[in-house]
């Protein structure tokens, strides 16, 4: 799946000793896909996991993530639609007063089956595409999909759910921005999200292939914004920078164990859905309650606060705006996750950074770059 | 999205109801309204809360308005109630049925 961008408005408070509730949860429901987008955020040892929460389990997750305060709640994956029991868990978390987003490539999603979504109580979909043409969809996601995803949308709108259509941008599509909007227009989806890759898992093994000129994303930002000038607020538009060409990190989270909530396939609790890569103990919910992982477990405490901080961060007056950045960029590119994010400028690793970018602004030779394919072969090839 | 002074005032036989895809419900744990839509949310502050449970569709602009004086004891709320609805309205929060 493409990497959620959550928006809390008005941003809340900074990180402080007293803990708030888990306001966004995310529950991967499997890591079986039948797409293998080259862009995925997944861990590329996905294929190890094998057993799956219960209904069960997942039921009491919703229970009690709920009653800390949990309120956004996003179905996701892998392909959430591969669960059978996916109605059940969207009932309960109706019940319990949650908003329900599923996450979805739109494989499995047919007339019967929107139609029971729609009736235990589904709020939104959000539908990934991975191009504006059936070619480079198709290539991207290492599937025959193009056509299949765009009945999906249609039937999207018919069952009255609002629609959000996500598009993860990288270099082997971001020149089709246009082509990508009017796409979404056609398809009258109510909310769009332009994506830029975030480097982590699968992106991550690929990322020289998929990082962009700065041309290309100058580019594809005009275009953005002309666009939205010209609908106005018929459709929502959101562009996620991809933070590679920032000089200063994004407020990755809000902070880990501030707002987010991640519980993997196979019972991981994470602050973050990328953090299962950090050299840190997270709590499984098949041992623990969820009130306990949250508030107490070591996992999510680690990066609470600001004692954690190495310079440049520790002093900066500006850590509590931007909480260091990125915990996982961190550990990525230096090997420490209690490093500042390398994108900061103050960062003594910044150039890990621009070096990244100028690569990107080489000359490319290749036609079809090779790239690292989401699939259980590959996984189990490189972990 | 265009600019807020270009939109037209609220008539005061206008009935206000919440925009298609948000959600507004009372949060026990935040003690507070929220307003839930596709991947967001926004935390209402108190007067926000009460405005925009009253947005029923059925009750007109002056109705509401009489009904938050007598409630929290106060006058001339009438601009105040129409210039946050102007604001919900440019937001996609609120839709006006007349």
């Amino acid at each position: 799946m493409s990497s959620p961008a959550a928006r809390v408005d008005p941003a809340p408070a900074a990180a402080s000793a007293a803990v708030g509730p888990p306001l966004w949860l995310l529950l991967e429901l499997t890591y079986r896909c039948p797409l293998h987008c080259v862009f995925c955020y997944n861990p590329t040892s996905f294929a190890q996991t094998t057993a799956e929460l219960s209904t069960d389990d997942w039921l009491r997750v919703l229970r009690e993530a709920r009653a800390l305060g949990a309120v956004q709640l996003g179905l996701s994956g892998g392909e959430p639609l591969l669960r059978d029991d996916l109605e059940v868990i969207v009932a309960q978390a109706h019940e319990l007063g949650f908003y329900i987003n599923l996450v979805t490539s739109g494989v499995g999603l047919n007339e019967p089956r929107i139609a029971a979504l729609k009736k235990a109580g589904l709020d939104h979909i959000q539908l990934s595409f991975q191009d504006s043409t059936r070619e480079m969809n198709d290539f991207l996601s290492s599937t025959k999909t193009f056509e299949l995803k765009s009945r999906v949308a249609a039937l999207i709108k018919q069952h009255g759910y609002p629609m959000v259509l996500n598009v993860v941008l990288h270099r082997l599509n971001i020149d089709h921005v246009a082509e990508i909007l009017e796409m979404a227009e056609r398809m009258h989806a109510d909310y769009v999200e332009l994506a830029n890759t975030q480097y982590y898992g699968w992106a991550w093994r690929n990322r020289d292939k998929l990082l962009p000129s700065r041309a290309q994303l100058e580019r594809a930002e005009r275009v953005t914004a002309e666009f939205r000038a010209r609908v106005g607020n018929k459709m929502r538009l959101f562009f996620v920078v991809p933070d590679y060409f920032e000089t200063r990190p994004k407020p990755c989270m809000n902070g880990l164990g501030s707002i987010f909530l991640t519980i993997t396939p196979d019972g991981t609790a994470l602050p973050c859905h990328a953090a299962k890569m950090l050299p840190l103990e997270f709590p499984n919910v098949r041992a623990a309650g969820v009130d306990w992982i949250w508030r107490d477990s070591p996992g999510f405490n680690h990066f609470r606060g600001d004692a954690w901080m190495k310079e440049p961060c520790r002093s900066c007056p500006e850590k509590s705006k931007d909480f260091g950045g990125c915990r996982c960029q961190a550990y990525l590119l230096t090997g420490d996750a209690a490093n500042a994010d390398p994108v900061c400028d103050l960062s003594p690793h910044h150039h890990l950074v621009t070096e990244a970018v100028a690569r990107a602004e080489l000359p490319r030779v290749e036609e079809k770059p090779l790239l690292f394919f989401r699939d259980a072969k590959t996984s189990r090839a490189i972990s | 999205m265009s600019a807020t002074s270009a939109e037209p005032e609220i008539a005061a036989s206008a009935r206000p109801t919440i925009g298609r895809g948000f959600r507004l419900q009372w949060e026990p744990a935040q003690q507070t309204h929220v307003l839930l839509y596709p991947e967001g949310m926004v935390k209402l502050n108190l007067s926000a809360g009460e405005i925009m449970k009253r947005c029923d569709g059925a009750r007109t602009v002056r109705e509401i308005v009489a009904d938050l004086e007598a409630s929290f004891g106060a006058a001339d709320l009438a601009r105040d109630v129409t210039a946050f609805m102007v604001f919900a309205v440019s937001k996609n929060w609120l839709v006006i049925g007349e």
